[in-house]
């Protein structure tokens, strides 16, 4: 089913294109040798390049090179052997040079694809227009002081990484499932850590709404938006103004709008309409970008297996389901931790505790996986505790739950609470006997054809034995006992 | 002590060497120079506790063996376009006025390593952008060649206060740039030699940018050995400036060794423009049979684009400037004038920061990139200038090193030419198309005009062939043995 | 190419005033005209490249013939701010200062 707004004049498509800046995960600078961490002092983490001082020059970062480089590879992206860097000339005081420095007509990467895992087991391929590296602007604080902006440079000259799509996207839905997707890819990369809150992933959204079999109409720039779920929502606000305005008589114009969640509405960002005339032209102070294809390919074999070829392993080596395997390599950490608690064990159980049992708690606690209280080695060894039936599916559970607060290994819980499954046979079969003798009633009516009375007595069975008689002996013994 | 101001780098090292005077009083007798001829308006700042205060450092080195080179105790004088710690910086510009740096150029960093003695920071075109210094925001600069008339003359530019400076021997060398010829020019108008360098050669890390693609700093001096003395000391490779090619760094006083025996030397037929004096045309046939005689072969090179140098050094250079001056925006350094409105801020600094030329310039360029003018003017000076580099590939093939006129005239007076910034560009003719082509060049004075105003040859060489250029510039030197004194030093002696 | 026609538009008082703004330097009304006739001889001479035939000739950008070069990763500058904001014309604590922003 195809995402449509019924509109006035029937339904409308729309079209959407995301401009990602991803922050590159680097220790220093794209152009200087200040840090990057997040957080400092002001204009701590600025060097006299970034404040543009007369006579600094920028030096390129191999490693953001690198990242940019690794990015395009995962994206299944052209890497383009010579790129180039040219300044995009504007004023304003976060930007310390009066331009940008950032790749305009030839960006380091290409054309690429992202796969998209739709909800209803399908998948979308999404286009990418380029990837290119260029800096970060400084941050202006307005709420300072009542009469002047401050200015902190800690996050200029920061490399980013701008992954623009193509128009490829046709819902809310898509946007957000692609906005995860990168997240994800460039997360498996380590090219980006994906922190939207922090500023590390921003997202411009280009909406323009179309009746179908249409060409493209004027679209809007919605800029900075700082999470998914405002993607999402500014998509569906800004298609339906548009909607308005065309079934109103109206026309959309071109520009950038904010998106403001509190209202729910997203507005025109300049109120003098300035024309734009950025005068990029290539940067003396640096020469083009020129890569060797070994250089290339030796990244290219160094990368790590991405998220789309995992799932893939997980369902043909493991025999797990699309669901379960999607969402297991839908973090290169939980993948991580799948795999060690799978290692030797039934994977669909591993899956299913993984998923399940440590998932719902993660998320009540809002815990990521690197910060479970369960290690992958300990929810294994539970895992190996059942399949050797030394306890029970529901023993484990009780087990997992002293887990969860102890941190303790399940085998020495086990041990230490006596919660060793009985398979004695004899020890079994003295408990059925007790139970069959203690209830001849319940007894009775079984041997006069209600079978549903078997779970009651394993109930009794299972209370006395304090749960830990194997349950499958248990059933056995009582229908052969009850009907001998 | 006018005597220690009348000696060469070499001279002076070997006195020094020799303990017949102290660095201290070399400074000392150079801040005495440099304070009697200040009516030539050489100098932004001067800087007397520095030098006594390195000269005093460079003594203590002597006297423990440990002396740092060539330039150690040498008085040297720096333009105001390096940035130097603690030491207020301005490009000769009101946008910058007051701005006092937190560090120091790598080339004023290496003389400062290298034992040279800072006297002060040199006037100069603002921001490099000028043929004759009379667009510093602290007044022009006179060249302390004078004629009866009572006229004053420019010194040339931009590097109009290094090369006054130089020549009235307020110091014994100065630091100029040169982007269009701002180090040859000016050279030529005061009787001096003006090395610019390969591009890439010196490191342009700290140095206040006019145009990216075409600056490059070199020495200037009043012989061609301290020009290979005082550029040895300039030099290093330094990543941190991405243009920098990591080659070799020659000998460069060794060179001088050597004859020019064989060598050839181009003759570009295209520098016979029409404007040219007769006396500059002379003298380069002068110079053309100076180096015959020394042994080397002239040949006729051609190179046709020559006319179209300064048209697209006037898109390329305004271009590069107007996005390298961005940055004096009134927020971080340098001028702010206050306003309400950020764009008022904006607009009301840059108009009172910039002198008309600047403005200008900035003008031109910022039209020139901007849409739809992009590729009709900038795209095609980048192509053109690709036209210019060839065919000096080509002539170099035929060629060791060429020759031609330094500037088509010599200094002009003060106040003359002024009105008309196209009669200024005019000045640049020979000198640009090697900067664009980013080759080593310099200019050797040769000798005097019928008004009796200083003359000089220019040598082109081959990328990072500094070494061919010197040599064949101290042939010049020694025919042209050019010893007159500008009248201002006539006059006090 | 275009150059005579670009030239005809060119650099009248409206295009100047684009000009200066778009580079931030005020220039008053009255002016205007003056700056746009110098500007316009400027660029009249400038006119003359369009005579040069550029065809099959690719743009350069720097004269050096070297690869861009790379340095590593590492952190090596910053934890200055008394460098950075020594010669600020507005300094509040460890920010610069400008007049209030307005978006
Ligand atoms: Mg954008
Ligand atoms: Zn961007």
């Amino acid at each position: 089913m195809t995402y449509s707004i019924q509109g006035k004049t029937g339904d409308w498509e729309v079209v959407i294109g995301l401009e990602v800046h991803a922050q590159v995960t680097s220790d220093a600078k794209l152009f200087s040798g200040a840090a990057t961490e997040f957080g400092a002092e002001p204009n701590t983490q600025v060097s006299l390049v970034d404040a543009a001082m007369p006579g600094m020059l920028p030096v390129i970062n191999a490693k953001c090179v690198e990242q940019a480089v690794r990015t395009g590879l995962g994206l299944n992206a052209k890497i383009n052997l010579t790129s180039v860097f040219e300044r995009k000339n504007y004023f304003y005081p976060d930007l310390p040079f009066g331009y940008q420095i950032s790749q305009f007509l030839h960006p380091v990467v290409g054309e690429g694809i992202v796969a998209l895992d739709m909800p209803d087991g399908t998948v979308r391929e999404v286009g990418v227009e380029r990837l290119h590296l260029e800096q970060d602007a400084g941050k202006s604080l307005h709420d300072q002081n009542p009469h002047k902006t401050y200015i902190d440079l800690n996050r200029a000259g920061v490399a980013l990484m701008e992954i623009v799509s193509k128009p490829d996207l046709r819902s809310p839905e898509e946007a957000g499932a692609y906005l995860r997707k990168m997240r994800t890819i460039l997360r498996y990369l380590g090219t980006c850590d994906g922190n939207m809150e922090q500023g590390s992933m921003r997202c411009d959204v280009n909406v323009s709404v179309r009746k179908a079999g249409e060409g493209l109409r004027t679209r809007c720039e919605i800029k900075n938006v700082n999470s998914v779920r405002f993607v999402m929502q500014a998509i569906e606000i800004e298609a339906e103004r548009q909607i308005d305005l065309y079934e109103g008589g109206g026309k959309v114009v071109q520009e950038t709008r904010l998106y403001d969640p509190d209202k729910g509405e997203t507005r025109s960002m300049r109120s003098k309409e300035e024309a734009h005339d950025y005068r990029y032209f290539p940067d003396p102070d640096l020469l083009p970008l020129v890569l060797d294809q070994a250089y290339v390919d030796a990244l290219k074999a160094k990368l790590p297996e991405l998220p789309d070829v995992k799932k893939a392993r997980f369902m043909s080596a493991y025999g797990l389901s699309l669901a379960d395997a999607a969402q297991l390599s839908g973090e290169r950490e939980i993948a991580e931790y799948f795999e060690t608690v799978a290692q030797g064990r039934d994977p669909k159980l591993a899956a299913n505790w993984t998923i399940n049992e440590l998932g719902a708690v993660l998320n009540k606690r809002g815990l990521s996986i690197t910060e479970s209280p369960v290690s992958a080695d300990h929810l294994g060894n539970l895992i190996g505790l059942i399949m050797d039936n030394t306890i029970s599916s529901k023993i484990a559970k009780d087990v997992f739950e002293v887990m969860l607060e102890t941190g303790e290994d399940p085998a020495k819980i086990v041990e230490s609470k006596g919660l060793k499954q009985i398979t004695d046979t004899g020890a079994i079969e003295a408990a059925v006997d007790q139970a069959i003798a203690d209830n001849p009633t319940q007894a009775e009516q079984y041997r006069s054809g209600d079978q549903k009375v078997t779970g009651w007595f394993v109930g009794q069975i299972m209370k006395a034995t304090g749960g830990k008689a194997n349950p499958k002996m248990v059933n056995e013994l009582l229908r052969k006992k009850l009907g001998s | 002590m006018s005597e220690l101001t009348r000696l060469t780098i070499a001279e002076a090292r070997d006195a020094l060497a020799a303990k017949k005077f102290t660095a201290e009083e070399l400074a000392g007798a150079h801040i005495k120079a440099m304070e009697a001829t200040r009516d030539l308006n050489a100098f932004v700042t001067e800087t007397p506790e520095i030098a006594i205060e390195r000269a005093k450092e460079s003594d203590a080195r002597r006297a423990k063996g440990n002396v740092a080179g060539g330039m150690d105790g040498i008085p040297t004088a720096v333009k105001d376009l390096f940035c130097t710690e603690g030491v207020q910086t301005t490009a000769s510009s009101h946008i910058l006025e007051g701005f006092i740096p937190t560090y120091e150029s790598t080339v004023s960093m290496n003389l400062r390593k290298a034992g040279s003695v800072m006297l002060g920071k040199t006037n100069m075109d603002e921001f490099a952008m000028g043929s004759a210094n009379i667009t510093s925001y602290f007044g022009p600069v006179k060249n302390p060649w004078k004629l009866n008339d009572g006229k004053d003359r420019v010194p040339g530019g931009s590097s109009g206060g290094s090369a006054a400076a130089v020549a009235a021997r307020a110091a014994m060398c100065a630091t100029g740039s040169d982007t269009g010829g701002s180090i040859r020019q000016p050279a030529a108008f005061c009787g001096l030699v003006g090395l610019k360098p390969t591009y890439g050669r010196c490191s342009r890390w700290g140095m206040v940018a006019f145009a990216s693609s075409l600056d490059q700093a070199g020495p200037m001096t009043r012989s061609v050995r301290d020009s290979a003395i005082m550029l040895q000391a300039m030099v290093s490779y330094d990543p941190k400036d991405s243009t920098m090619a990591n080659e070799p760094i020659p000998d460069f006083e060794a060179a001088l060794k050597g004859n020019i025996k064989g060598l050839k030397i181009g003759i570009p037929k295209e520098y016979r423009i029409d404007g040219m004096s007769k006396e500059t045309e002379t003298l380069w046939q002068i110079g053309i049979d100076w180096l015959k005689a020394a042994g080397a072969e002239p040949v006729e090179v051609s190179l046709p684009h020559t006319k179209d140098a300064l048209a697209t050094y006037y898109i390329v250079a305004p271009a590069e400037a107007s996005s390298n001056l961005q940055r004096y925006d009134g927020v971080r350094y340098g001028l702010r004038v206050d306003a309400d409105d950020l764009t008022d801020m904006y607009e009301k600094t840059r108009a009172a920061g910039f002198g008309r030329e600047v403005r200008r310039r900035i003008m031109i360029g910022t039209y020139v990139l901007s849409a739809g003018y992009y590729d009709a003017y900038y795209v095609k000076a980048q192509k053109v200038r690709a036209l210019i580099a060839r065919e000096f590939a080509e002539a170099f093939k035929k060629a060791d090193v060429l020759l031609t006129p330094t500037a088509p005239f010599p200094a002009f007076a003060l106040g003359e030419k002024m009105d008309d910034p196209l009669q200024m560009y005019i000045n640049d003719v020979f000198t640009v198309p090697a900067s664009l082509a980013g080759l080593p060049a310099m200019s050797v004075p040769a000798g005097l005009s019928a008004d009796g105003l200083p003359l000089g040859l220019h040598l082109i060489g081959k990328p990072f062939d500094e070494e061919t250029l010197l040599r064949t510039s101290l042939a010049i030197e020694q025919a042209a043995n050019f010893t007159t004194l500008p009248q201002l030093l006539r006059a006090g002696s | 190419m275009k150059f005579k026609e670009l030239c005809v538009l060119a650099l009248d008082t409206d295009t100047v005033r684009r000009i200066a703004r778009l580079a931030r330097i005020r220039v008053p009304d009255d002016e205007l005209p003056t700056l746009a006739d110098e500007l316009s001889r400027i660029m009249d001479w400038i006119e003359q490249l369009n005579a040069v035939d550029t065809s099959n000739i690719e743009p350069m950008t720097s004269v050096a013939d070297i690869r861009l070069p790379q340095r590593e990763d590492k952190v090596s500058d910053g934890n200055a701010p008394e460098k950075v904001l020594a010669n600020a014309p507005d300094r509040q604590g460890n920010f610069f200062a400008v007049p209030k922003v307005v978006e």
